[in-house]
């Protein structure tokens, strides 16, 4: 299997992991147009390339983590908590 | 016939056992392959080709050998010249009928045109209309095996991962010392062999040869950090460098699948030796050389008594020195570098002599040849290396490595045994460096190919592919029909196409189309190898399925009084315990308890759990005070119901969140989710109690005395305890209980969550301290039928995917003066759109029809305007009862709607005035 890095665990099976889906902001709901909060509940940028994706390792530490990961080659450049915030 | 005693020979003479091979019994030595030992026993004849039926012996006698597939005690197309035999072990013959030794299907032969090259193209193809009748007719003349019928035992199959740094793909001399290499760089090597012993050739090539595998043996085990995986093969290499690894001969496991993935791949897989294409080289007795000398050095069997042998290499006259010893009567060796040939071998069900190109005949029962090597490249070339033919050395070298991969050994070229050892150790050093160990930077030394000459098909026409039973003829009639290119021969040839994979056909295919094209073989091209290289099992692909069956402690309680069982996700539930309606009516009439376990439940901890609570849930909970209990609803961005359940404050800063239990683990990770990623300064701790309590709901007017009995240090009086509240206390004299009064069902009910382990004592503490009482079990289906009575909702079956929360008629809990939630701004804007469906209790005006769920509702023959959710036949009312979803217009009580049933009957419903069937005020619940 492929090893994704964990900050917690360290390089563990994938298997371990689940997919949550791109990070996508969510904006403010009192203030968000219907257009603005079907964006962030339907559209991705879905790129071939790098991707700001939120993954959780469901068979490990139970963290979420936010992944800059290649969608192409499947490299990750950046993985952190993502509870611990970061340059988003 | 077995001979005495061979240096290297890997039979265990002191454990002799019996097999039967069609039935009949035959002795063999631990150590022997199924072929090596009916070939000491004398047996020739081990299959029928594929088309024409024609007897098939040993032509290579290891794993690539095509005339030796078999079925073991019902495996089918197991290589019998791989396997090892057993005591006891079943051998038939496939393919044949009505035996091997007379087989109607050779019949084939007669039928000669029906059978043309390209005939599964040209035969079976109009009219149309009787494929079914063509596929019948090519399935029972296929080679395969039979499928192992669903009653045979089921072989046992697993997957492993492995992230070793180098894998070293061939056990040979120039693989182990790239192993050893790799290893003393610290790297973590996987060395993986197709035999059952690390050597390659060294172990069948003479005493000087068993002396250096000694060493090199002893080594691997002495060296840290070698795991050795043999009787296994490399199958292939995938995306992302993964390395699939198909191992046998593991104790009480048919295969195992290794998925790898080295940072580093070393392909050693040595030399394939090639057939001679002339005629009736797929005679019984038409043998490689590296064939006869694996029989006489490994397993001591003589492969003939008269034999000639053809040869265009050392490799044959080491065999005729082999054979010699052995006591064959070596009547002629052909020497191809002295202008020697061989025409034709003639024979009927075996080799009786073979023709010479001087004209002269010679009789035998053994032809070896030695014509030259293939270089299995398939696994470079299948992930984008690429291969070059070397006419000087008549074979195809790998010119272009892919990333991550090295290549030594027999594959690169050819050299004593000090410079294969040589070569290994360099390109081992290159692969641990490459792996990010520090190694020394040897130069690679050279290894090339040895001149040989070109030989590959004489002049007769004879088999190229013996899997698909493909001629020199058939792939001339191929290029004559103007399929020139190889990919298009092969296909419409199959040949290359078979078990094999090629490896032991491919050279000669290209060889055979060059000359029939007037092209050289570089013109010509290879085919493309793909995945599998190695035959791979359907078990072994699909593993072993690990998904966790979860049982509750009362489970075997259950199981042991009758319970019918219910697969509820990964739980498995007592559905009934054989009288649903009776369990109802014990419930409504009396006291009944059912198991709950599968409710999933998560203790809350910390300063923020009324924050997380109103984030989460569309109702309110800051002023649930300790003690108190709320039914809440979630949902998710979009409006959609997601889940709901109960939460009781247990303490100041302890809550006891419950979910359903379909949706327990969804709603564990959406916790953790906004917790961690949009809440991250929140402090509240989760911890997942689901299988920590065993919960079992007591449900019925008595169940307070019921529970009464039980309980210590709890007041259960109505004005004390009464519903939607929470208490903590011991019952049945187990402490750390924790007691609700809640009502699914519709009655006075009090829910015990135990520490799981009291569980069953509880449960039946329950049943025996009621009897007089009636109190009795209920199962999933009564508190089905219950909750359908009380109009209660089931999320995921009286909602779906698209179900927003004012549809479920769950008005009443949605606090849209709350600032934020989870799917406020979706729920704020269905509120104020028109046409929302709606879910209304519904009564079949036919009080003993009951509509299947998810029946249609529907206006005249177009419009479709609802659908029923839950349906089932109420024992309290004796009637049929509903819950569905209505168009608005039609959600006014007393409406009479159109049910349109699966066998197309339509018929009346009525709106109910609200969800609830059954006692609609909640007398019951709060009394
Ligand atoms: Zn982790």
């Amino acid at each position: 299997m492929v090893l994704l890095p964990c900050p917690h665990c360290g390089p563990r099976d994938a298997a371990e992991f689940g997919y949550v889906g791109e990070r996508a902001a969510r904006p403010d709901p009192g203030a968000a147009t219907p257009q603005q909060w079907r964006g962030y509940l339907y559209l991705r940028r879905n790129p071939a390339g790098w991707a700001d994706e939120l993954w959780l390792h469901r068979a490990g530490c139970g963290r979420y983590l936010a992944m800059s990961r290649h969608t192409v080659t499947g490299d990750i450049r950046a993985v952190r908590d993502a509870a611990t915030g970061g340059a988003d | 016939m077995r001979l005495d005693g061979q240096p290297g020979e890997v039979i265990h003479r002191g454990t002799p056992l019996t097999f039967t091979w069609n039935g009949r019994p035959y002795p063999a030595f631990a150590g022997d392959t199924i072929g090596s030992a009916l070939a000491a026993a004398g047996e020739r004849v081990f299959s029928r080709s594929l088309k024409y039926h024609r007897p098939r012996g040993l032509l290579t006698a290891d794993g690539n050998d095509p005339g030796c597939l078999v079925q073991v005690d019902g495996e089918p197309n197991v290589r019998g010249a791989h396997r090892r035999v057993s005591a006891g072990m079943a051998v038939t013959a496939q393919g044949v009928w009505p035996s091997l030794r007379f087989d109607l299907k050779a019949l084939n032969r007669l039928a000669g045109p029906a059978l043309s090259t390209g005939f599964y193209y040209k035969t079976f193809i109009r009219p149309r209309r009787l494929w079914p009748y063509y596929e019948r007719v090519l399935r029972r003349f296929s080679p395969g095996g039979r499928v192992p019928s669903p009653s045979s035992p089921a072989g046992r199959y697993e997957h492993r991962y492995a992230h070793p740094d180098v894998l070293v793909a061939g056990g040979g001399p120039a693989g182990m010392a790239a192993a050893l290499a790799a290893a003393e760089a610290g790297a973590r090597v996987m060395l993986v062999d197709d035999q059952p012993a690390l050597g390659g050739h060294l172990r069948w090539g003479g005493p000087d040869g068993l002396a250096a595998l000694a060493q090199l043996r002893a080594a691997v085990a002495a060296a840290g950090g070698i795991e050795v995986l043999t009787d296994s093969v490399v199958t292939g290499q995938y995306e992302g460098g993964l390395v699939a690894v198909v191992q046998h001969g593991l104790p009480g496991l048919t295969e195992r699948l290794v998925k790898a993935r080295p940072r580093q791949l070393v392909a050693a897989a040595g030399l394939i030796e090639r057939p001679y294409v002339i005629a009736g080289n797929d005679l019984p007795g038409v043998m490689l050389s590296t064939a006869v000398r694996r029989l006489i050095n490994l397993y001591a069997v003589r492969p003939g008594a008269r034999a000639v042998v053809f040869t265009a290499n050392d490799d044959g006259t080491a065999a005729a020195a082999d054979l010699a010893r052995a006591g064959v009567d070596v009547r002629r060796v052909v020497d191809a570098r002295d202008g020697g040939d061989i025409v034709r071998v003639r024979g009927r069900g075996g080799v009786r002599a073979v023709e010479c190109g001087d004209g002269s005949v010679v009789r035998c029962d053994l032809l070896v040849t030695a014509v030259g090597w293939t270089a299995p490249t398939g696994l470079l070339t299948m992930t984008g290396g690429r291969a070059a033919y070397r006419a000087g050395a008549a074979r195809f070298v790998p010119t272009e490595l892919p990333d991550g991969v090295l290549a030594t050994g027999g594959l690169v070229g050819d050299g004593t045994l000090a410079e294969l050892i040589g070569h290994g150790r360099a390109v081992g050093q290159a692969a641990a460096r490459r792996a990010g160990r520090t190694a020394p930077a040897s130069p690679v030394p050279d290894l090339v190919p040895a001149p040989h000459p070109e030989l590959f098909a004489g002049r007769t026409n004879g088999f190229v592919d013996f899997t698909e039973d493909v001629s020199t003829k058939d792939l001339a009639a191929a290029v004559a029909e103007g399929y020139d290119s190889i990919e298009l021969v092969k296909r419409y040839t199959t040949a290359t196409m078979g078990p094999t994979q090629g490896k032991l056909e491919a050279v000669n295919t290209i060889a055979v189309v060059a000359a029939a094209t007037g092209r050289g073989i570089p013109e010509t091209g290879t085919t493309t190898a793909r995945p599998p290289y190695a035959p791979v099992s359907l078990g072994a692909l699909a593993g072993r399925n690990y998904q966790p069956v979860r049982r509750s402690p009362m489970h075997d309680w259950h199981v042991a009084h009758g319970a019918t069982p219910l697969v509820a996700g990964a739980w498995i539930r007592p559905d009934h315990y054989g009288d649903p309606a009776g369990e109802v009516r014990a419930v409504r009439q009396g006291v009944g308890i059912i198991d709950v376990t599968p409710l999933g439940k998560f203790e809350l901890r910390g300063p923020h759990i009324p924050d997380l609570l109103e984030l989460l849930y569309v109702n309110r909970w800051r002023k649930l005070a300790v003690g108190a209990v709320r039914y809440g609803v979630m949902c998710t961005e979009d409006g959609v119901v997601f889940d709901d359940g109960v939460t009781g404050r247990l303490g100041e800063h302890r809550y006891l969140l419950t979910a359903t239990s379909s949706g327990a683990e969804a709603v564990g990770e959406w916790l953790e989710r906004w917790l961690q990623t949009e809440r991250a300064h929140w402090r509240v701790h989760v911890v997942p109690m689901t299988d920590a309590y065993a919960s079992i709901n007591v449900a019925g007017p008595r169940s307070r005395e019921l529970v009464r009995r039980l309980t210590t240090g709890i007041d259960l009086s109505p004005e004390a305890f009464p519903y939607m509240r929470v208490r903590l206390g011991e019952v049945a004299g187990v402490p750390d209980c924790v007691v609700w009064r809640i009502g699914f069902t519709g009655e006075l009910s009090y829910e015990l969550h135990v520490p799981a382990g009291n569980g069953l004592r509880v449960w039946e503490a329950l049943l025996a301290t009621g009897v007089d009482l009636g109190v009795r079990p209920f199962g999933v289906e009564a508190q089905r039928i219950l909750r359908l009575e009380k109009g209660h909702l089931v999320v995921g079956q009286d909602t779906d995917g698209l179900t927003q929360a004012y549809s479920a008629g769950l008005d009443w809990a949605i606090k849209m003066d709350k600032d934020d939630f989870v799917g406020k701004p979706e729920l704020a804007w269905q509120r104020v759109r028109d046409g929302q469906v709606v879910l209304v209790g519904l009564q079949p005006a036919d009080p003993e029809l009951v509509p299947p769920e998810s029946s249609q509702l529907v206006e005249g023959d177009r419009r479709i305007v609802g659908r029923i959710t839950s349906s089932r036949f109420s024992p309290t009312l004796d009637r049929s009862i509903a819950l569905g979803f209505v168009a608005p217009d039609l959600a006014e009580p007393g409406t009479v709607v159109t049910m349109l049933l699966p066998d197309g009957r339509r018929l009346p419903a009525r709106v109910m005035p609200q969800l609830a069937h059954v006692d609609p005020e909640g007398k019951r619940l709060h009394g």
